[in-house]
C-alpha cells in the first residue's frame, strides 16, 4: 500500500514517498486488487477498450458532418416507437451524442481500469484563520482607519455616507421610461388604460379573424401576392346577426375596428382587453344578467379574459353554462351574470350589454361597465 | 526515469512561462495532488454544472440565429402548415431556427433539456445537502449560494420559456403579468414599466432577452465561480467510513483518478443531452402557434419547476379585499400564492443552517456528512418540506390528473387545499418515527452483530441464531454517529438571585434544542460494542467449522434451518442405509 500505483508499468514513476505530495495511502482500507492489476491480458484488454472508445468517438464525428451534409432538413422518416420525425435533427442528435458520450465513458473506463483504485487521505485543517494572521489585518485596519482619519473627521464621514447612499438615484429615476406612452395612450394612467377598450354604443360585434371552424381547419382564403387573404365564405371577420348563432353556441368575437386599430398600432394590446366571447342559451336559461336586457334573445357577450391572472377563456360546457378556464381553473357561470363558481378567481366575468343595429347585426351598447381582465391596486 | 515527448517539453516550457507571470506552479503543486472524496451523490452537482456548460453552449449558438423582437412579420418558412401566418420576428426566428437551421432545433431542444436537467439536479443536489448536513460551518454560504443560484435559475428557465413568443410561452407572460398587477400599491405600474405598457406591449420580449442571456447567466456564472471556490478552498464533505474522520479526507487525487472521472462524467452528461436532445421532442412550438392574446390551450402547462407555483395558484382560494373608502383592491388569491409562498419557501431554505445552528447550538465545523437517520428532526423537516412542495406540484397538474384518472377538477382541488395543510405534518411524524427505529436497528446491530437469519442448533440441543460481526466498514459508518445533548433549561436567576434577562429567549432556545434533539436512541458504549461484536464473532465462530462442508448451493438449500452437511442423511431411511453400507 505505500505505492499509490499498483499496478504494473510504471510504478516507479511515482515511487518518491507519496507523503511529500500531500497524500497518503489509507492504511487501514483493506483494498481488493482488479483483474486489470494483476493480469496483464486484462489490462491490455481494458486499454483496448479504452482506444476503441475514442476510436467509435472519432467515427461519429465523421458521421455527423456526412449527416449535416447529406441529409435534407425537410426529410421525414418513420422511427419505430419515436413516429415520424425529422430525418436531419435524429441522426444529427445521435451522432453528435454518441462522438460526445464516447469520450465521457472512455475516459471513465481509463480511471476505473486502469489508474489507481487506491483511496489515499489528506489532512483537513479548520478554516479559521491563525490568531497571529487575525491580530495583524486588525493592526493594519487600526492603521488604515487612523492614517485616513475617519474617525476623526465627522464631516467627511457623513457627507460620503450621504453621497454613498444617493449616488445610484439616477440609475433608478432613469427607469422611469421603462413607459413611454404612445401617442394613443398619451395622459392615460394605468388605471384609466385597464378599464377601458374598444367597444363603445353600436360598435359591430365581427367574428375574430383567427376563428377556427367546427371542422377544426384554420380559415384561410389562400393568397393573393403572398398575402392571406380571408376566405369569403368564411364567418371570420364577419358581423354577425342574431341567426348566426345557435342556441349552445360560441363565437370569439372582436369589434369591428380591432384591425385597424391593430395595424395602426403596430400591437396586440387592444386584442387582449376587447376579446370577447358570444354564448347563446335559451333565454328562460339565463338567471341573471349583470345588466337588464343586456342580452339579444339568449345571446351573452362576455369578455374572453380570466378575471384572476388574464388567461383566454374559451372551455365552455353548453349544458351547466359554466366557463372553465384552461389555465387555473376557475370556473364561471354564465347563465348567471358569469359570476365565480368555483377556482381562485375573484371577479365576475364583465357582461358587455349588446343589442342589434338597424341592419340586424349585432353591436356593443357600451363599454364594458368594470375592467376586464387580471384586477389591480386601482381597481376597486 | 520518465520520458518526455516533444509534446511534454513544449507544455513544460508553457508551463514556465505561465509561472514565471503569474506563479501558477506554487497552485499546481497544492493542488494536483488534492484529494476528493468519492460517493455516487457528490455526481449531483455534477450533473448541475456540466448540464448548466451545455445550456450555455447551446445558448450562444441560438443566440446567433434568434431575433428577440415582437414586430410583425409573415411566415413563410419551410414548415407549411404556418406559412402565411402573421407573428412576431421573435417566434418567426424560433421556428427558422427548428426547420431552416441545419442542427437548429437539435441546439434549441439540448438548451431546453438541459436547462430543465440543471434546475433538477440543483434540487437534487440541494436535498443530498440538506439530508446530510453539509450545510453546517463551515459550508453555510455556500448553501445561501446554492439557493441563490436555485432561484436564479428558476428565472433563467422561465425567461427562456417566455422567449419564442409561442401560445405557450405568451400565456406564461400573461400570467406573469397578473402576478405582477396583483402587488399591492406598485403592483399596476411596475407591470406598465416591465411591459412598457399594456399586455402584451412590443417590448417585454426584447427586454427579457437582455435579462435571459446576459443578465441571469452571468450572475449564476458568478455564483458558480464562488460555489466551486469555496468546495475548493473547504474540502469536500465525506460519507464516515474507515479511516475518515472529521480531519481528513479519503478519496482519489485530482490527477489522475478524479480528473478523469470528473471530466469524463462531463462528457457523459454532455453526450446524454446531445442524445435526448435529437431523439426526445421538448417544447414543439411549432404546433402552439404564434401567441395572441386572446387564444389559449386545454391543458396548458409550465416547465416542471414552475409547477409548483401555477399548484398554488390553482389552489388558492378566491380572497380578494377591497378596501372601502380609497376602493384599493388587495388580491390574496394572487399574491398569496405567487409572491409570498415561493418567499416564505426560499427564505426558509436559505436561513436553514443558521436556524439550526442556532437551535442546536453547535459550532463545531462538520465535514463528516450525517446520516439522515441521525439527525431525524433535520431529515423530517425536509420531508414535510418536499411533500408541501409535491403537492403544490400536483396542484400545477390538475388537470392532468383529473383527465388521466377520471376525477373532478373541483375535487383535486379540495383535497390539496387540505392536504397542504394536514399532510406535512404527518410525513414529519412518520419520518421522524422512521428514523428512530432505524437507529434503533443500528444499536441492534452493533450491542449484537447482525442477523445472518441461519438457525444452529448447538451440541446440547440449543437453537441460537447466528449473528455475525458488523465488517470493518458497517462499523466505521455506524459508529460515526454523534450523540448531541440538548440545550440546558436556563435558570430565571443566577446563584445571587439576580434575575435572567434573557430568560424567555434561552427558554424558547432550550425547547427548540430539546425539540430537535429530544428523539435519539443513544449509541452504546465502546465497551457495550465492543462486547457485542465479541459476542457475535463467537456465534460466527461456532458455526464457521460447519461452513468448511458448505458450498453455496447447500446455503441455499438449507437457509434457515438446521445446517446441513454434504454427506450427512437427510433422512432415517437414508441414514440407515449410510450405516449399512458402513
Amino acid at each position: 500500500m505505500s505505492d499509490l500505483t499498483p499496478h504494473q508499468g510504471n510504478a516507479d514513476d511515482h515511487g518518491k514517498a507519496p507523503a511529500k505530495l500531500g497524500y497518503s495511502p489509507v492504511a487501514d482500507i483493506p483494498h481488493k486488487p482488479r483483474a486489470t492489476d494483476t493480469d496483464p491480458k486484462a489490462a491490455r484488454r481494458a486499454e483496448r477498450q479504452v482506444a476503441s472508445m475514442f476510436l467509435l468517438s472519432m467515427l461519429f464525428v465523421v458521421l455527423f458532418v456526412v449527416a449535416y451534409v447529406g441529409i435534407d432538413k425537410t426529410t421525414v422518416v418513420y422511427i419505430p416507437v419515436m413516429g415520424e420525425v425529422g430525418a436531419s435533427n435524429v441522426a444529427l442528435g445521435f451522432t453528435m451524442g454518441m462522438a460526445i458520450l464516447l469520450i465521457g465513458t472512455a475516459a471513465i473506463q481509463w480511471a476505473k481500469k486502469l489508474m489507481p483504485d487506491v483511496e489515499v487521505v489528506q489532512q483537513r485543517h479548520d478554516m479559521v484563520s491563525p490568531k497571529k494572521a487575525t491580530l495583524e489585518a486588525e493592526a493594519n485596519y487600526e492603521r488604515g482607519k487612523e492614517e485616513s482619519g475617519f474617525a476623526r473627521f465627522r464631516l467627511i464621514r457623513r457627507t460620503l455616507i450621504g453621497a454613498m447612499v444617493l449616488f445610484p438615484i439616477p440609475l433608478v429615476v432613469m427607469l422611469r421610461d421603462l413607459w413611454t406612452p404612445t401617442k394613443f395612450t398619451e395622459g392615460e394612467s394605468p388605471a384609466d388604460l385597464l378599464s377601458t377598450t374598444l367597444w363603445t354604443d353600436g360598435m359591430r360585434i365581427i367574428a375574430d379573424g383567427t376563428y377556427q371552424g367546427e371542422d377544426n381547419e384554420v380559415d384561410s382564403g389562400g393568397e393573393i401576392d403572398g398575402e392571406p387573404v380571408p376566405n369569403k365564405d368564411s364567418i371570420a371577420h364577419r358581423p354577425i346577426r342574431p341567426e348566426d348563432l345557435p342556441v349552445g353556441g360560441l363565437i370569439a368575437a372582436i369589434p369591428l375596428d380591432l384591425p385597424e386599430v391593430e395595424h395602426i398600432e403596430h400591437n396586440l394590446n387592444a386584442r387582449g382587453k376587447a376579446a370577447i366571447i358570444l354564448v347563446r342559451m335559451e333565454p328562460d336559461e339565463i338567471r341573471s344578467q349583470q345588466g337588464d336586457g343586456w342580452d339579444v334573445e339568449g345571446i351573452l357577450a362576455y369578455s374572453k379574459i380570466c378575471t384572476h391572472v388574464g388567461c383566454p377563456i374559451a372551455l365552455y360546457e353548453q349544458r351547466t353554462h359554466h366557463l372553465l378556464c384552461p389555465c387555473h381553473q376557475s370556473t364561471f357561470d354564465l347563465a348567471d351574470s358569469g359570476n365565480v363558481v368555483f377556482g381562485p378567481a375573484a371577479r365576475r366575468m364583465p357582461q358587455l350589454p349588446i343589442g342589434v343595429d338597424e341592419e340586424g347585426y349585432l353591436v356593443a351598447l357600451s363599454d364594458f361597465q368594470e375592467p376586464v381582465g387580471p384586477s389591480f391596486w386601482e381597481r376597486g | 526515469m520518465t520520458t518526455t515527448s516533444p509534446v511534454e517539453k513544449a507544455g513544460g516550457a508553457t508551463a514556465t512561462y505561465v509561472d514565471e507571470r503569474v506563479g501558477s506552479n506554487k497552485f499546481l503543486s497544492r493542488n494536483l495532488g488534492k484529494v476528493f472524496p468519492d460517493h455516487w451523490s457528490f455526481m449531483l452537482g455534477e450533473i448541475a454544472l456540466y448540464s448548466f456548460i451545455v445550456v450555455l453552449l447551446t445558448g450562444v449558438f441560438l443566440t446567433l440565429w434568434f431575433k428577440p423582437s415582437m414586430a410583425e412579420v409573415v411566415y413563410d418558412g419551410s414548415y407549411v402548415p404556418l406559412k402565411g401566418v402573421m407573428m412576431s420576428e421573435a417566434y418567426d426566428s424560433a421556428l427558422n431556427i427548428s426547420f431552416d437551421v441545419r442542427g437548429g432545433l437539435l441546439l434549441r431542444q439540448m438548451h431546453h433539456w438541459s436547462a430543465l436537467i440543471f434546475i433538477a439536479a440543483m434540487a437534487v443536489h440541494m436535498f443530498r445537502v440538506f439530508f446530510t448536513g453539509a450545510f453546517r460551518k463551515p459550508r453555510e454560504f455556500n448553501w445561501l449560494i446554492g439557493v441563490g443560484l436555485t432561484t436564479f435559475g428558476l428565472l433563467a428557465g422561465f425567461s427562456g420559456y417566455s422567449l419564442p413568443d409561442d401560445l405557450l410561452s405568451g400565456t406564461g407572460l400573461q400570467i406573469a403579468r397578473g402576478i405582477v398587477q396583483a402587488v399591492p400599491v406598485v403592483g399596476t405600474w411596475a407591470a406598465f414599466l416591465l411591459f412598457d405598457g399594456e399586455f402584451p406591449g412590443t417590448e417585454f420580449i426584447s427586454r427579457l432577452y437582455g435579462v435571459h442571456i446576459l443578465l441571469i447567466p452571468g450572475l449564476i456564472l458568478a455564483l458558480v465561480t464562488i460555489h466551486l471556490m469555496l468546495v475548493w478552498t473547504q474540502k469536500h464533505t465525506q460519507f464516515p467510513g474507515p479511516g475518515r474522520t472529521n480531519d481528513n479526507v479519503v478519496g482519489y487525487p485530482l490527477l489522475p483518478v478524479y480528473m478523469a472521472k470528473a471530466g469524463g462524467f462531463f462528457f457523459i452528461v454532455f453526450g446524454i443531452i446531445a442524445l435526448v436532445g435529437g431523439l426526445v421532442t421538448i417544447n414543439p412550438i411549432w404546433i402552439f402557434g404564434p401567441y395572441m392574446p386572446d387564444q389559449v390551450s386545454a391543458g396548458s402547462q409550465p416547465d416542471w419547476y414552475i409547477g409548483f407555483l401555477d399548484g398554488a395558484l390553482r389552489v388558492m382560494p378566491n380572497w380578494e379585499t377591497i378596501i372601502p373608502g380609497v376602493g384599493w383592491t388587495i388580491s390574496w388569491n394572487i399574491f398569496i400564492p405567487a409572491l409570498v409562498v415561493p418567499g416564505i419557501i426560499f427564505t426558509v431554505l436559505g436561513l436553514y443552517p443558521f436556524i439550526e445552528a442556532w437551535v442546536t447550538g453547535d459550532k463545531r465545523e462538520h465535514n463528516l456528512l450525517d446520516r439522515p437517520r441521525n439527525a431525524p428532526t433535520r431529515t423530517a423537516f425536509g420531508m414535510m418540506a418536499i411533500t408541501f412542495y409535491v403537492l403544490l406540484w400536483v396542484g400545477g397538474a390538475n388537470d392532468i390528473i383529473a383527465v388521466a384518472f377520471d376525477l373532478s377538477i373541483n375535487s383535486i382541488i379540495w383535497f390539496l387545499r387540505f392536504a397542504l395543510i394536514i399532510v406535512p405534518p404527518i410525513v414529519f411524524v412518520v419520518t421522524r418515527r422512521t428514523c428512530l427505529s432505524l437507529q434503533r436497528r443500528d444499536r441492534e446491530k452493533l450491542l449484537h452483530g447482525y442477523e445472518s437469519g441461519r438457525i444452529l442448533r448447538l451440541p446440547h440441543g440449543e437453537f441460537i441464531e447466528v449473528h455475525q460481526p458488523l465488517s470493518e466498514k458497517d462499523l466505521a459508518v455506524i459508529t460515526a454517529k454523534h450523540d448531541y445533548v440538548p440545550l440546558p433549561a436556563p435558570d430565571k436567576a443566577d446563584a445571587d438571585g439576580v434575575r435572567n434577562k434573557k430568560y424567555r429567549a434561552q427558554m424558547l432556545r432550550h425547547r427548540l434544542s430539546e425539540f430537535f434533539y429530544g428523539v435519539n436512541v443513544p449509541k452504546p458504549s465502546a465497551a457495550e460494542i465492543e462486547a457485542g461484536q465479541h459476542h457475535a464473532a463467537h456465534d460466527a465462530e461456532l458455526e464457521a467449522p460447519l461452513h468448511e462442508y458448505e458450498d453455496d448451493d447447500q446455503i441455499r438449500t438449507f437457509h434457515g434451518g438446521v445446517l446441513h452437511h454434504p454427506g450427512m442423511p437427510e433422512t432415517n431411511a437414508e441414514q440407515l442405509e449410510q450405516e449399512h453400507r458402513s
